[in-house]
């Protein structure tokens, strides 16, 4: 029994030397701050997501390579390996787990708000017209609801629906709207409950590579250990966020 | 770029705007243009060369030479371009990587698709793990232009097989009674008189293959019109240059510049129908010849 025990592990090590090589392509949209963004003084990916996408590189020593990909083509294109994660700010479901997996989750479920111009009726999240991503938690949590819902293939779509009136509110998650709210000079609101879809968010990565899923998810309790996770959320979302 | 560009939130509106204008982003997006343009220089003549491949397919007495022509236009100008290009880039991706995994990793054991996974060796990427970046944009693009190569090749076989079956009869002929073989009347005759027949239907395609360059950005390339709407993209105090909803203004550069390119190819594709319509037969030759005379 020891001796398997034994074999075991140095498998499980030698499993983890082979990757260590290995260069990881993480998959972002970009499009979705703070989570994931071109910076536009450096044309470079910026955010929380791809800061602690290169930390968690580093600790599970990975070579990591950024890839940038449209939303509503981001998990065809990991399943069919153009690269080998996603970090975009996904949040764990459960119609998602049937098609890819997930690591742990590397921040909690963060609550999703309904923003619509001053003045807009509350009732309009019951009965009006809302404006979500498609292929979101949000889209899938108005179609729920009375509500007609539009969808739209890219975040900034969606806040442009609500500003021409297409829209009367949009559902996203809170810290990717708080930024349009402070801007607004009180043009934009937050109405209506907060709501909290999902498991919280992590990685997406594809249903056979149980090998990575580990490494990172090694890596991910790790930053949590140390707190610097914390420092991070602290970072890129405020005082308010929860941390771990 | 400008040294006064540090604190872009201090600048007067001239200054900011030099700025603006000149950041990383704005200048990836100039490189966009480029991009496009070395599309359409590349994927022009790939799709001639298709299509007069696939004219002569069309025109060979051997019947399964000329039924795979017939398939190849058939099939190509009957299926919605957008559709073509989402699937060559997979179709011929994964069947690339399939053919390499057998060849490189035949004592592989574990299936190649896994559920929804598409998973072969290491050694059988395309392209291959820990290849830079440039090489995965030129693979990117090599994709996009096979692509367009295939389905606007699909049109020009048939304007030019149209083009061959136009050149009048009587030349052929005459050809023949000076004794050429068929493909000597085919080199020396149809060839060279075929292309002002070709040339309408075939600037047709050319403004077509530049109107249809912005799919570019459903092959996952950043071309014009991906950064049109990132930069124009409403943008939040998060950036060092905040500014509101101004895609309007970048699509009307993108439109601008489209009108620019089609303009200026309309009046290249001019000139060289007059050109090549001296001493035809046809009615603008004729036209020529008595102005002339």
């Amino acid at each position: 029994m020891k001796k398997l025990t034994l074999s075991l592990a140095a498998l499980a090590l030698s499993g983890t030397a082979a990757l260590a090589q290995d260069v990881v392509r993480m998959g972002t949209e970009g499009l979705y701050p703070p989570f994931n963004f071109i910076n536009d003084a450096t044309g470079q990916l910026d955010g929380f997501e791809i800061e602690l996408g290169n930390i968690l590189c580093e600790r599970a020593g990975f070579t990591c390579e950024w890839v940038q990909n449209d939303w509503d083509t981001i998990i065809p294109n990991l399943v069919s390996g153009n690269y080998d994660t996603i970090i975009a700010g996904m949040s764990i479901t459960d119609a998602r787990r049937e098609v890819i997996s997930f690591t742990d989750a590397y921040k909690r479920a963060s609550p999703s708000a309904y923003m619509a111009l001053a003045g807009t009726d509350e009732s309009v999240i019951d009965s009006g017209v809302i404006a979500a991503q498609s292929n979101t938690v949000q889209a899938g949590l108005v179609a729920d609801t009375n509500a007609t819902l539009l969808e739209f293939p890219t975040p900034d779509d969606t806040i442009s629906a609500v500003l021409n009136g297409e829209a009367d509110a949009v559902l996203a998650d809170r810290e990717f709207l708080v930024p349009f709210v402070n801007d607004s000079g009180g043009d934009l609101v937050f109405i209506g409950e907060a709501v909290t879809p999902g498991d919280g968010i992590g990685m997406g990565i594809r249903q056979s590579d149980n090998a990575l899923r580990e490494a990172f998810n090694a890596a991910i309790a790790e930053v949590k250990a140390d707190g610097t996770l914390n420092e991070l959320l602290t970072k890129w979302f405020g005082p308010d966020e929860p941390l771990f | 770029m400008f040294s006064f560009c540090t604190d872009p939130s201090v600048l007067e509106q001239a200054q900011w705007f030099a700025c603006y204008l000149t950041t990383a982003t704005h200048m990836a997006f100039y490189r966009a243009f480029g991009v496009v343009i070395l599309l359409l220089a590349v994927t022009a003549p790939a799709a001639l060369a298709m299509g007069m491949l696939g004219a002569l397919a069309l025109r060979s007495r051997l019947a399964p030479v000329n039924m795979i022509g017939r398939g190849y236009v058939n099939l190509v100008r009957g299926v919605p371009d957008i559709v073509f290009f989402l699937f060559v880039p997979i179709a011929l991706g994964q069947g690339i990587e399939w053919v390499m995994h057998h060849i490189n990793c035949p004592d592989w054991d574990q299936p190649i698709r896994q559920g929804n996974d598409f998973v072969v060796c290491r050694e059988a990427k395309v392209p291959p793990v820990g290849a830079s970046a440039w090489v995965r944009n030129v693979y990117a693009f090599s994709m996009a232009v096979i692509a367009f190569a295939l389905v606007f090749g699909a049109f020009v076989a048939n304007t030019l097989y149209g083009a061959m079956q136009a050149v009048p009869r009587a030349q052929v002929e005459t050809a023949e009674a000076y004794g050429m073989t068929r493909g000597q009347a085919f080199r020396r005759i149809v060839l060279p008189q075929m292309w002002v027949y070709a040339l309408p239907g075939l600037s047709n395609i050319w403004q077509i293959l530049i109107k249809a360059t912005p799919l570019l950005f459903l092959l996952g390339i950043q071309d014009v019109v991906y950064w049109a709407r990132e930069l124009g993209g409403a943008k939040t105090s998060l950036f060092a240059y905040p500014h509101p909803d101004w895609r309007v203004w970048y699509f009307l550069v993108l439109l601008l510049f489209y009108l620019f390119l089609t303009w200026g190819s309309e009046r290249i594709f001019g000139a060289l129908n007059r050109r090549l319509a001296r001493g035809q037969a046809t009615a603008q030759g004729e036209r020529q010849r008595r102005a002339e005379a």
